[in-house]
This record gives C-alpha cells, structure tokens and sequence, in this order.
C-alpha cells in the first residue's frame, strides 16, 4: 500500500511553475529592454504578404473547427474514464472488463452515428 | 562508480550538513530550478542545430559549418540576435493575450519536465499519477497557440491556431489511448515504477503486438501534436507564411520556437520511458553476461539514447512524407486512428488477462 497522498506532494510542481514564470518574465523583460523601439504605422500593421491588409481578421468561421473541438471534449472524457480502469482492470476482472466492453460499444456507436452524419466530412 | 543519483545524493548530503534543513531544501529547489532552466536553454540550442544539420545531410547540404568549431556555436548565435531585436506587437492586436501566449505555452512545456525520470533514481518529481499528469498538462499548451492566432489579428495566424488547434486536440485522444495499453501491462501510473516493470526486458518487446501498434499509433500521435511534418499545417509555410505565430517577432518568437523544441524532446522522451524502457539498459531474457556488459554503460546515456534516437526518427519524417490536407489529417485521425487505438485497447486487455505477454 502506498503513503496517503497529501497536497504536499504537489508543491515540486507549484515551484516548477513558479521556475517557469520567473524565466520567461526575465527573458520577456530582458528583450524588451535589449531590444531597438522603433516604431511607425506601417510596421505595425497585421503582416499579408506586403499587400496592403483588407479589414478585420475576426471573422465568421467554418463551424467544422468547432465540431472537431466538441467531439474531443466528448472522447476525453471518456478516455479519462477509462484511466482507473486500466490501473485495477486485473482486479475487477471479467466483470470489469465486460462493463468497459459495453461502454465501449456505445461509444462505438456514438461514433458511428457521427461519421454516417457526415460531422467529419469537408466538401 | 559515478553516476547521476550519486552526485545529486552527495549534493544533498553536504547541503544538509552545512545548513539547517529548512535552508538545504530551500537551496535545492534553487539549485534543481536553476538546473532546468539551463537544461532547457541547452536543449533548444542542441536540437535546433540537430534538426539543421540533419535537414542539411538529408538533403546533401553541409548545413550551418562556420560559427565556431563546425558551426556548433551557430544556433547560441541565433539565440543572442534574437535577443537583442525588437519585439513588435501590431496595431489590432489584443495586447493582453498576445503578450500572455508565448507564457503559456512555454509554462505548460516546463511543467511536463518534472515527471520525467533522466536516470536511475534521479527525477524531479515522482507523483503517483505521472502518466495523467502527463496527458493533462500537455493539452494546455493548445489555449496558448489559439490565444496567440486569435490575438494577433491576422489572417493566416487565425488559420494557423484554428488548424492546430482541431489537430492537437484530435491527436491527443489517440495519444492518450496508446499511453493506456503500457499503463494496462504495466499496471501502474506512476512513471517509476513503469519503469521498473520494464526490468527484464521493454514493454514493446514483452507486450509485443498490441505494445507495437500502440507504439507506431504514439509516434504518429506525438508527431501531430507537436505540430512536425508531415502534420505541420498549423504553420505551413508554402501558404500560411509561419501559422500562429506570424506577427511574433524577436524574443517571443524564439519563445515559441523554444517550447515547440522542449516538446519534441519531451513526447519523445515520454515515448522512451513507456516503450523502450526509460533508462533501464536491454537486458535479454537469463543472459547474464550480456545482460551485465549493459549494465556498465550509465543509465542516463540509455536514456538519452533512446530519447533522441526517437527525435532522429521524427526529423526523419519531415523529409520523408508531404505535407498533409486538414481533411485528411482529421480522417486519419477520426477515421482511422482512433477505432484502431481503442480495439487495440480491447486486444491488449484481452492479452493482459489470459497473461500472453512475457
């Protein structure tokens, strides 16, 4: 049996953040004081291949995007899901594994449904 | 004999006796963030000029050859003109968020090093849930690359984020799959000790197929993720010019740049720990003098072996397949990928439990 996990445990990890920050702070600052500030109109336009650039980039999007973002929502969590699974499949045995058999199936047919529905398809 | 653990234990020893405890840990967590910053710093340094040199022989070119000793001091060059230009932030763009990418991306990157085991005994941080923290921390760095597309206000970097994010996003759900055959065989998720399951021989030889489809379904995982070719479409720059980060220019650039590298480094090192073993030499069934001539050679080179012979393979892929369509790299995914990863599940719990594997 393992030690009782504390928050303490995770304190490394608040360092390696804080690690983190601080270095990419000191190299954003560090930049920005080493760095030439000239600056004119012109330059600081959007970059488009030197055209000159034509009006807002916030534009409507293809939703296909977004359908791709909602069908990973969905599909992580049932990968998550299956995380304890994996670590005590050997001692929840056939039960177990008949259980996660059916939630993959309806998983399955989740995804069946989507592709027959054509959420993958680009014209 | 010398080795990693034993320098960091002596290290730990001498600071423990010369100050009071609560100043040695202090002190160490000093030493050990010193350590990775440097580590990191060096790591993009020694891939960029890798990638370069290797791109250059692939395509019978010399490559970088002249600042310093065989243009070794070529990309520590790069890295001082990055520095010293100007960091331009456009007009239209969300000043915030534009300034706060680069952070989060190379946060996310950062934290994914500490679970990593380097060598015998010699990890940062050794927490009971390595593989989850892994899969978790490693979506984070998608908000960033959106952030920095939407942010700039410019067409090809909201193309750019929009395409990369579909595609990490998409990737990461086979990814996690394949992880999860090595976390059934191995029965644990914390990263040592799946090592240590790997003891008498590595997980992609002893789980043999289903450890090897997961393994080739990883590798192309990870090569999508990280955004290489032939999945680069997020800054294909035939016709997007350089993806996401386009308007970023100096240092947050090279922020971008940096993170892009440590993430190679690190899904390949994550690759070597769950497939080939970490840093546990090969060992060959009862073969003791084989096995004790391995031994000698220090677990950290085992480890970093295996580690960049992984990157090796993944800049090989850059020269070796064209470049990809959204389209088709989303129904590689969805279409192809991903059924396959979740039978192999099935097949590998199958295995598992009648105990077919060695």
């Amino acid at each position: 049996m393992q030690h009782q996990d504390l928050p303490s445990d995770y304190f490394p990890m608040v360092i390696q953040f804080i690690v983190a920050v601080g270095f990419i702070a000191t190299t954003m600052v560090a930049t920005h004081l080493l760095g030439p500030k000239r600056k004119s109109k012109i330059k600081l336009e959007s970059f488009e291949c030197g055209i000159e650039s034509q009006g807002n980039a916030r534009i409507p999007f293809s939703i296909k995007y977004f359908l791709v973002a909602i069908l990973f929502v969905l599909f992580d969590v049932e990968v998550i899901f299956m995380y304890p699974w994996a670590v005590n499949f050997k001692e929840l045995g056939t039960t177990g594994i008949a259980e996660m058999f059916v939630f993959m199936v309806l998983l399955l047919t989740g995804f069946y449904y989507i592709i027959k529905k054509g959420a993958l398809k680009w014209e | 004999m010398l080795s990693i653990a034993g320098i960091a234990n002596s290290i730990h020893q001498w600071l423990n006796e010369t100050f009071s405890s609560g100043w040695a840990t202090l002190l160490e967590f000093v030493l050990v963030g010193i350590l990775v910053i440097s580590f990191f710093a060096f790591l993009g340094l020694v891939l960029v000029f890798m990638e370069r040199k290797v791109s250059a022989y692939m395509q019978l070119r010399v490559g970088p050859n002249r600042v310093g000793y065989k243009g070794l001091a070529q990309t520590l060059a790069d890295t001082i003109k990055l520095v010293v230009k100007e960091g331009l932030t456009p007009d239209g763009a969300d000043k915030f968020l534009f300034n706060f990418a680069p952070f989060l991306v190379l946060i996310a990157s950062m934290l994914l090093m500490a679970p990593i085991a380097f060598a015998k005994d010699f990890q940062i941080w050794d927490i009971n849930i390595g593989v989850l923290y892994i899969t978790a921390i490693s979506s984070i760095s998608v908000i960033g690359v959106l952030m920095a597309g939407w942010s700039s206000n410019n067409k090809y970097s909201l193309l750019g984020a929009m395409r990369s994010g579909a595609q990490i996003v998409s990737y990461e759900l086979s990814a996690g799959l394949a992880i999860m055959t090595i976390v059934i065989l191995a029965g644990s998720i914390r990263l040592s000790d799946i090592i240590a399951s790997q003891e008498n021989g590595w997980w992609i030889f002893k789980g043999h197929i289903p450890a090897i489809i997961a393994f080739v379904i990883y590798i192309i995982a990870v090569t999508a993720e990280t955004n290489r070719a032939p999945f680069d479409l997020a800054e294909a720059e035939s016709e997007l010019t350089a993806g996401f980060h386009t308007e970023y220019s100096g240092m947050k650039f090279a922020l971008f740049f940096l993170s892009e590298y440590v993430n190679i480094f690190i899904v390949c090192a994550i690759g070597a720990t769950l497939f080939l073993g970490g840093w546990m030499p090969l060992h060959i069934g009862h073969w003791e003098g084989f096995n004790h001539i391995m031994d000698f050679i220090p677990s950290s080179l085992w480890f970093m072996g295996k580690t960049f012979f992984l990157i090796f393979l993944i800049m090989w892929f850059r020269w070796t397949f064209p470049r990809l369509r959204i389209d088709q790299l989303l129904n590689l995914e969805w279409k192809y990928l991903l059924p396959i990863s979740l039978f192999n599940l099935l097949l590998v719990t199958f295995i598992a439990l009648m105990g077919w594997y060695f």
